[in-house]
């Protein structure tokens, strides 16, 4: 085979060699910053970007039973204070917990929680925050709990030194 | 989740994507080996679409399995691997046609990587969730620690090179420290997770910094202890290079202090200096590396720098663009086909292929630490940083042996280099970051605790929330159990009807499990 053939193929291989690179890139760069949203969302573009389309879905099962309340259901919990801070979850029908152990759904690795600290459940169309029986307690909107609360948007709940805050 | 799909938006999983590059991959893998017969022999080899179709065979295979095992996992740690792979295979396949006499080799690492990918199949099947691991923390302990000295055990080990790091079955050879990695990382993980608060702990503050009481020095001891034994004992640097190396990220990671890495330097330098000067080994490539281009060390046999020399000769022989497959002398350098075969990519891709290689294993680093951060759980966290650690640390030593920024040591390149252990163990690397990364990714919805099993509401108004019992008092700090139990075991966290009007969600029968 030509020296020129050869020379050709050779540059194609470099081609096809950073056509690889570029596509890792572009897969890399949708998924830190997302294809829509910013780059400060923690849990990356490829979770927080169907947040709105998803949003709604709990909604219109619980509309029937849960109508005069349905409106005000705060949609994401998001960290705003301690080691966590910044991390947002969206609340979609399955419940959340929060604890020292590692089962939890967000563990908070502070000496003021507990293993099982509190938990946040769908009752009756609207989420519902309990302590499960907590050393230290759950403070919410600034008070210590005694009961199940339910969540509003815009409730400010702190385990130990990890504050959240429901959002829309 | 079986519910209608417009009901919850799913995340991207970006498996196209993965297809994609998977693809592009095996193309570039394909051409590589092309180009390879044709620089040496004139002709594209005979067996060039039985190679492709394996290569394409294995990287689907996985790629299907992931798909269906792991959906949520990252979408470029296979394609890495797989074009990470392939073109080691196509140089090693270089370097065996150089030969007087050809060797077959690339076969044989072929069918080792078919090992790799298999066992990295095994992987994903039998780890279902890698919080599953760290029930086995001392357990990996021990086996890290037995297959770490089953090189010295008489009759099974082997002495290659000078290194006792080897056991031989026969005619098989195999390097468990390989392996022993791998559990140590899950050791490690296991370990610092649930003792990381006492190194955190008090201590005295010298210059700003607050160093760990002298009674917490316990653990760092150990491992430096260890890695001075293996080098001592196997007289392999590398290795002990990279287990305290990992040893010392992985607290560095579990308790965020500077102080961990400045201690782990110190003791590390100090062993290596005293090394330097006790062990002719040691010393042997210490000064090869300081003097290489001087005469004496370079005509040295054995031990003087002329495998090092010839590999920077090589890698300036390659340039920017290189030589091209087949057209440079790689053979020049002993071990060109392992231990020096980023010398060889030097000279025969040049620079520019360099490039390509390293940003790959920046990739594989980046998805590991992003992985570790999006994690919610400090097991999962630790394992992630330590596995994606070891890579990186393995390709600074190897690379930086081999451009001569640092002393050369034994260990291997991943995925390039032959030799069967290192590829079986980072393809089990990387099926355990891609587990851990679908654990990561997975939406909550998906994502399945010990505690609580997600489930839909029964029926509208009810809002159903399936939560069995906690163990209310339960003041284990952190319940060695693992957290997931997998579902078999879980049946009784799915909320029947009969639960609906339960004021509180405290349902007795379940609470036995813990």
């Amino acid at each position: 085979m030509s020296e020129f053939t050869v020379t050709v193929f050779r540059l194609a291989f470099f081609v096809l060699l950073w056509l690889f690179v570029f596509g890792v890139a572009g897969v890399l760069r949708r998924d830190i910053f997302g294809p829509r949203r910013g780059r400060k969302s923690r849990r990356g573009g490829s979770k927080s970007a169907p947040a709105p389309a998803s949003r709604p879905a709990p909604a219109p099962r619980q509309a029937p039973a849960a109508a005069p309340i349905a409106h005000a259901h705060p949609g994401t919990i998001r960290v705003t204070d301690g080691p966590l801070a910044g991390t947002s979850l969206m609340l979609s029908g399955a419940p959340v917990t929060f604890g020292r152990a590692p089962d939890n759904t967000i563990v908070i690795n502070d000496d003021f929680a507990s293993s099982h600290h509190a938990r946040i459940s769908a009752q009756n169309g609207a989420w519902l925050l309990e302590d499960l029986g907590s050393t230290n307690g759950t403070i919410v909107d600034g008070s210590p709990m005694t009961g199940p609360v339910r969540l509003r948007i815009g409730t400010r709940i702190t385990i130990g030194h990890t504050t959240l805050e429901t959002r829309s | 989740m079986s519910q209608a799909p417009s009901q919850v938006a799913r995340p991207r999983t970006y498996r196209l994507a993965e297809l994609g590059l998977m693809i592009l991959a095996i193309a570039v893998a394909t051409s590589a080996y092309a180009l390879v017969g044709l620089g040496v022999e004139d002709t594209v080899p005979a067996n060039v679409y039985g190679y492709a179709g394996w290569l394409a065979a294995l990287g689907l295979v996985l790629h299907i399995i992931v798909w269906i095992k792991a959906k949520y996992a990252d979408p470029v740690l296979v394609p890495i691997a797989v074009l990470l792979n392939g073109l080691g295979l196509a140089m090693i396949y270089r370097v065996d046609l150089g030969r007087d006499e050809y060797q077959g080799s690339a076969m044989t690492q072929l069918v080792w990587m078919t090992l790799g990918v298999g066992l990295a199949i095994a992987v994903i099947f039998v780890v279902k969730d890698h919080r599953w691991l760290r029930r086995y923390t001392f357990v990996s302990g021990f086996a890290a620690l037995l297959f770490l000295l089953l090189p010295l055990v008489p009759g099974l080990g082997k002495t290659v090179n000078g290194a006792r790091i080897w056991i031989g079955v026969g005619p098989m050879s195999f390097q468990p420290g390989e392996i022993a990695k791998i559990l140590l990382a899950i050791f490690f993980a296991g370990y610092l997770v649930s003792y990381k608060d006492q190194l955190v702990a008090a201590g005295p503050k010298i210059l700003g910094i607050r160093f760990p009481r002298l009674r917490d020095f316990g653990p760092i001891v150990i491992a430096w202890v260890a890695s001075v034994g293996i080098l001592v004992f196997e007289r392999d640097l590398g290795t002990s290079l990279l287990f305290f190396g990992l040893f010392v990220a992985m607290l560095y990671v579990a308790t965020s202090k500077v102080s961990w890495i400045i201690l782990g330097l110190g003791f590390f330098s100090a062993g290596a200096v005293a090394a330097t000067f006790i062990f002719s080994h040691v010393g042997q490539r210490v000064s090869g590396w300081l003097n290489a281009l001087s005469p004496e060390e370079y005509n040295k046999t054995p031990g003087g720098s002329y495998q090092l020399v010839q590999g920077l000769f090589g890698m300036s022989n390659g340039g920017l663009v290189g030589t091209g497959f087949g057209e440079g002398r790689p053979n020049m350098v002993p071990y060109a086909e392992s231990d020096f075969i980023y010398a060889s990519f030097g000279e025969e891709i040049g620079l520019t292929g360099l490039f390509v290689i390293l940003l790959c294993y920046l990739f594989i680093f980046q998805r590991g630490i992003r992985t570790a951060q999006q994690l919610r759980d400090g097991f999962g966290t630790l394992l992630a940083t330590g596995l994606s650690f070891t890579i990186a640390l393995q390709v600074f030593v190897v690379v930086g042996g081999v451009t001569r920024l640092i002393p050369l040591t034994g260990l291997t390149t991943p995925f390039l280099a032959q030799g069967g252990s290192s590829l079986i163990a980072n393809w089990m690397i990387i099926a355990l970051l891609l587990r851990i990364s679908d654990n990561a990714r997975r939406p909550v919805e998906d994502f399945h605790t010990g505690v609580l099993k997600i489930t839909e509401d029964p029926e509208p108004g009810s809002a159903g929330a399936s939560v069995q019992a906690h163990n209310t008092d339960e003041r284990t700090r952190r319940s060695e159990e693992p957290a997931r139990r997998s579902e078999e075991e879980a049946p009784t966290t799915t909320l029947g009807p009969a639960d609906e009007d339960a004021p509180t969600d405290y349902l007795g029968p379940a609470g036995g499990e813990r």
